[in-house]
């Protein structure tokens, strides 16, 4: 089932949680809501499932306005960050929660009610654990447990707040592919929210990236990491280095550095912010009339095939990180405390000027 | 290394003499456990002994002719039947109460707060007083009761009351802390579920906060059954009527008759004894069936 939110607006007191967020969720996708903590992702998701009340703005299901649905009529599966089992129950009675619930005329048999619980437990392979109580087991497989109380009532939505936030690095990975796993069986279309980048690049089909209650950015994970369409896209997905200069008649100004920028010819001078991610950096020895921003060594960590640097600007005093091959930066013997030039191979640069849209990108070949 | 083998099996040996005795870091268990007894006893069993050996000298035959006389009996009845009617009528109204402290943000919820306390910080005979000038026949309550047909003071009833008022606090108290940390996110789930209110009350709120509910319905209980300063106020004290036990205890001390007066001391003793051991099989089972133990 298809999900739209148009024009949502909603607002705490005198803060601001989402600002007229209109979006779209094709059927059948799984999508993360990605963004820092306070961005309004799980405000949003929770006005999908009908837990909060929108300020302004409508939510449609399949094209059918829900807007004053309750939330027991929207058949939305929520799976909270914090897994919110019923403690007195056993696994089993929590799986079974949802059908034991509803209506006499609609409630299952009670032996198909037991077969349907088992089906959901084999489903996220805990079955074993049916009788045991929800203190008794692991974060991950409490996670995996409120999964399958959640697809007990057949919901047409899964939603999941920070599903894996609350569990460590190594379970969380499993426990992600996992999900995607699921996903592709179930073909449920499901919203999941996260902060954390490589969790929403890995899993999902659909990234939208939100800041301070608007959308920045929808696309595949691809498309958002490569051709963020925002500075905050760009500082928030992945380590970044961020250089600040003037556009002025179509060429931008770093520092020392002066590269040209043929798409920006009609911009006369106005700030601009140049985005080059570690791997997009060129180290070079310096010497006098070397192109590129001098700069100095002040870590350098070889792990495996890269050596990660970090460089102090001469200028500034900024940091700089650089990730370059470890056989390149062995024929350099690099030594710490040493001055080299630092040079961006590739960035991307956002002009800010009052009467363009809020970001405007444009790559630059050196 | 052969020192360290040579040395191991003597911890060991009192942990196999003793194995309901867990390995812990801190020391002391011994002497922890002795002064907990010892305190145990100074406070609270050989004043109760004492109670015992004192009726012994009656006699079985007095004793049981003591404690079966009819007025004994209907002063026995009013103070558990009295007690158990408040415990319950705390439990459910307590419960409210405190729901209504830990969810709702209102102007005035602090000063509501900490009128809960106020029956434990009041004299007793001062809220029977206080209790009686209310609900006698002129009082504020009472005048508009008393044309219903409704004797609330000098009347079991406002025993009842009187039992109500004093063990508020107890079950407000010990609900509260439960019902704070139950997340919002249970009812939400439970919500998301297909669950209406009534379902969601009953299946998910009310099992999370029974075993403090038991507890507070406990203390309130006992409270109620030693209370004595609020209810000579109000109950009017008509022998076979509104006239309590602990009150018969201290008329039969009046009248110098101190083995009557241990005699239902001890009946008084057993019920209640009977009854806590009752409940606390109950809360055992309740948390054995919720897989708490």
């Amino acid at each position: 089932m298809s999900i739209e939110v148009n024009r949502i607006a909603k607002r705490f007191g005198s803060f601001t949680a989402l600002d007229d967020v209109s979006l779209s969720f094709p059927s059948g996708q799984l999508v993360a809501l990605l963004g820092p903590s306070g961005c309004g992702k799980t405000t949003l998701l929770r006005i999908i499932a009908g837990l909060e009340t929108p300020d302004a703005g409508s939510v449609l299901f399949h094209g059918e306005d829900a807007s004053d649905q309750d939330v027991r009529e929207r058949q939305v599966g929520f799976v909270f960050q914090h897994y919110a089992l019923f403690r007195h129950m056993s696994v089993f009675e929590n799986v079974a929660f949802g059908l034991r619930v509803k209506p006499r005329a609609e409630r299952p048999s009670n032996a198909r009610i037991r077969e349907k619980v088992m089906d959901l437990l084999k489903l996220v392979q805990l079955d074993w654990l049916a009788e045991r109580y929800p203190h008794q087991l692991s974060g991950g497989q409490r996670q995996r447990i409120a999964l399958a109380r959640a697809l007990a009532v057949e919901p047409k939505v899964l939603l999941l707040d920070e599903p894996f936030g609350a569990l460590d690095a190594k379970v969380r990975k499993e426990l992600r592919r996992w999900l995607r796993r699921l996903h592709d069986e179930l073909h449920i279309t499901s919203i999941f929210v996260t902060h954390d980048q490589e969790e929403a690049l890995e899993v999902a089909d659909q990234v939208v990236l939100m800041n301070k209650g608007r959308v920045e950015q929808v696309g595949s994970p691809n498309e958002v990491y490569e051709r963020p369409a925002s500075p905050f896209v760009y500082s928030f997905l992945g380590t970044v280095n961020v250089f600040h200069g003037r556009a002025a008649g179509g060429r931008v100004h770093l520092g020392p550095v002066s590269l040209g920028a043929s798409r920006h010819a009609d911009v006369e001078d106005a700030p601009a912010v140049a985005y080059a991610r570690p791997h997009e950096i060129e180290i070079e020895r310096f010497s006098p009339g070397a192109e590129g921003i001098p700069a100095q060594l002040s870590r350098l960590l070889v792990v495996g095939p890269t050596a990660r640097l970090e460089l102090e600007r001469d200028d500034t005093g900024g940091i700089v990180e650089a990730e370059i091959p470890a056989a390149r930066a062995a024929s350099l013997s690099l030594k710490l405390g040493e001055s080299l030039v630092v040079r961006p191979r590739r960035m991307q640069v956002f002009v800010e000027r009052a009467d363009a849209p809020p970001a405007q990108a444009l790559t630059l070949e050196s | 290394m052969t020192s360290a083998t040579a040395t191991l099996p003597a911890p060991l040996a009192p942990a196999a003499r003793r194995p309901w005795r867990k390995p812990s870091v801190l020391p002391g268990f011994g002497l922890a456990l002795g002064f907990a007894l010892l305190y145990l006893s100074l406070i609270v069993l050989i004043p109760l002994s004492a109670t015992f050996l004192k009726s012994a000298t009656l006699g079985w035959e007095v004793f049981w002719a003591t404690v079966s006389a009819p007025r004994v009996l209907a002063a026995l009845r009013l103070s558990f039947g009295a007690s158990l009617l408040a415990g319950v009528l705390n439990a459910v109204f307590g419960l409210l109460v405190a729901w209504v402290l830990i969810r709702y943000r209102f102007p005035g919820r602090r000063v509501a707060d900490a009128m809960v306390d106020l029956p434990f910080a009041l004299p007793t005979a001062v809220a029977g007083i206080a209790l009686t000038a209310v609900y006698a026949g002129n009082g504020w309550i009472g005048q508009y009761l008393e044309p219903l047909g409704i004797q609330v003071a000098f009347a079991p009833l406002g025993v009842v009351v009187a039992l109500t008022f004093i063990g508020l606090p107890f079950v407000v108290r010990t609900v509260q802390p439960v019902l704070e940390d139950l997340e919002p996110e249970l009812e939400e789930a439970a919500a998301t579920l297909g669950a209406n209110r009534l379902q969601t009350f009953r299946r998910v709120i009310l099992p999370a906060v029974t075993p403090a509910l038991l507890t507070g319905f406990t203390l309130a209980f006992a409270r109620a059954v030693g209370e004595y300063g609020s209810v000579i106020f109000i109950a009017g004290n008509m022998p076979m009527v509104s006239e309590i036990a602990p009150l018969l205890i201290i008329i039969e001390l009046e009248q110098y008759d101190y083995a009557g007066a241990t005699s239902v001391a001890v009946m008084m003793l057993l019920i209640s004894f009977a009854l806590l051991l009752l409940i606390n099989l109950l809360q055992w089972w309740s948390a054995r069936r919720t897989g708490r133990l």
